[in-house]
């Protein structure tokens, strides 16, 4: 990201106010999409830098779940054994979660989980564009296991998924109040999953820019420079945590559409 | 950024110099594609995943299963082959030792034998021997005893003879007789 | 120095990460102390205690992200 010494733009206080103080902060400039050919707009069909980071998750989990295990060493080769390490780690999850009957769910879980971080870690490379960054992206992720889920509930369980939100061990008249409350926590879920996601990976981008701004100023550089290695060392946590939490909270919430009595 | 040069404003969300007006992420032109490479990619990776990747490492991770087992079978009966080994070897050893005690008391039994019948024959040897000492001992002794009777009676009757009496044989011999057993 | 409302606005929302913090927080430091009493079912707790982690800073994060929208949406 290049600094930009003065623009003109429509929100002219708050650019005026930057550039006179010296500091230049654009911290969310690094989320734009732009055409890799050309300068034109980006439209839906474009390819963009988004696509090109895209392609490179997909090659990366190519290159470590394919090309890695391409020996089938009984003995794994060290990439070989990162994938299995990665297979093992959902498998047991799916397993101890939500039980061994959503085991045939295990490759759309794996594909969720191999693909949030996949775009995490490679998002941690400077100079990268984050696709879980993107509201959209990741409420595009959260919903679709939201209605994958529901719909699976509905399938396999007809009305009495409803029951999910009928609490039989609660009093009388608590029910219809509870009731509301846990279909409100429902439809909140793929909200606050998306959000989550983006949300986590969008500050942590944010915070590492905005010391990065900081370092422009002599003075203030050798701190500026430990906190982004402070705070890149947190997101390397991070990144592997999110991914965590979107795979396992995925688990808990399809355990609820297979067994909606509890 | 490859707007910056660029002083027409290309999309609703930069500003002329492209920087972001607002949150890109925010920004409504360009949702539809990020969910347009979004799915593409996520169709790309499931496809990976569930038609090449997840298989095969299953695949891996049974054959090691299998394998592992196979081993540690093989590895059971290898130490039940040892154990058996062992045993046979300790029961080798214990008939061993039985045979090599009854053959050594064998030995010293035959030994004794031997020994016993050559002890008797000494026994007898130097018994015999003894006897004929103990003969020739006392032969000497009683030419031993006359000789000094003799000489004694020869004696006395030179003395009696020397002190001017005279003495019959019968006599001196009582004396000397006498003296000889006090 | 210049500004406008939705700075201060901003601001006051960016507490509400400090506030998702002690929640974030007390949940670590329950779990410890459970961990601590009684380690061996520690391990069994650890996918519980980073579910609660999550819901605890997800409101953090959304106060984050009302930040943002205020001071550049």
């Amino acid at each position: 990201m290049k600094l930009r010494k003065k623009r003109v733009t429509q929100v002219a206080t708050e650019t005026e106010a930057a550039s006179e103080g010296g500091l230049v902060f654009h911290p969310l400039d690094q989320f734009i999409p732009t055409s890799l050919f050309g300068d034109g707009a980006v439209h839906w069909y474009t390819p963009s830098n988004l696509t090109l980071w895209l392609a490179i998750l997909v090659l990366a989990v190519v290159g470590v779940f394919v090309l890695g295990s391409r020996g089938r060493g009984i003995v794994p080769s060290r990439i070989q054994s990162v994938g299995e390490l990665m297979y093992g780690f959902v498998y047991k999850m799916i397993e101890d979660v939500t039980g061994k009957d959503a085991v045939k769910y295990f490759p759309y879980i794996m594909t969720l989980f191999v693909f949030v971080l996949f775009a995490n870690y490679l998002a941690l490379l400077p100079m990268s564009y984050s696709p879980t960054s993107m509201i959209a992206i990741t409420a595009v992720l959260g919903f679709g296991v939201f209605i994958a889920i529901t719909v699976l509930g509905f399938v396999k369980h007809g009305t009495a998924f409803l029951g999910l939100f009928w609490m039989k061990d609660a009093p009388g008249f608590l029910r219809p109040i509870i009731a509301i409350i846990e279909v409100i926590s429902y439809f909140v879920r793929p909200v606050s999953l998306s959000i989550r996601l983006a949300g986590n990976i969008t500050a942590g981008h944010v915070v590492i820019k905005v010391f990065a701004g900081f370092a422009a100023l002599t003075l203030a550089s050798p701190a500026a420079i430990l906190g982004i290695v402070a705070i890149y060392g947190l997101e390397i946590l991070v990144a592997g945590i999110q991914a965590y939490v979107f795979t396992i909270l995925t688990c808990v919430y399809l355990k609820d559409a297979l067994h909606p009595a509890h | 950024m490859a707007t910056d040069t660029h002083e027409t404003v290309v999309s609703a969300c930069l500003d002329s110099h492209g920087g972001a007006i607002g949150m890109p992420q925010l920004c409504g032109e360009w949702i539809p594609h990020q969910i347009f490479w979004l799915l593409v990619a996520l169709a790309a990776t499931f496809f990976v995943m569930s038609r090449i990747a997840l298989p095969r490492i299953a695949a891996v991770l049974a054959e090691r299963s299998g394998t592992i087992t196979n081993d540690l079978a093989a590895a059971e009966e290898l130490k039940n082959k040892a154990a058996e080994a062992e045993a046979a070897y300790d029961k080798a050893l214990v008939d061993a030792r039985a045979q090599a005690q009854q053959i050594v008391a064998e030995a010293k039994a035959e030994i004794q034998a031997e020994l016993d019948v050559e002890l008797a024959k000494a026994d007898a040897q130097i018994a015999e021997k003894a006897a004929e000492s103990e003969k020739a001992i006392a032969e000497i002794r009683d030419g031993a005893v006359k000789s000094v009777t003799d000489v004694a009676k020869a004696t006395t009757k030179e003395l009696v003879a020397a002190m001017g009496g005279t003495a019959d044989a019968k006599t001196i011999t009582a004396a000397v007789t006498a003296r000889m057993k006090g | 120095m210049e500004g406008d409302i939705a700075s201060i606005g901003a601001g006051l929302a960016a507490i509400g990460s400090g506030i998702a913090a002690i929640g974030v927080g007390n949940v670590a430091g329950n779990y410890l102390a459970g961990a601590l009493r009684n380690p061996s079912a520690a391990a069994s707790q650890t996918a519980t205690l980073f579910i609660g982690l999550a819901f605890a800073e997800a409101l953090g994060i959304f106060s984050f992200l009302v930040a943002l929208l205020l001071k550049f949406a």
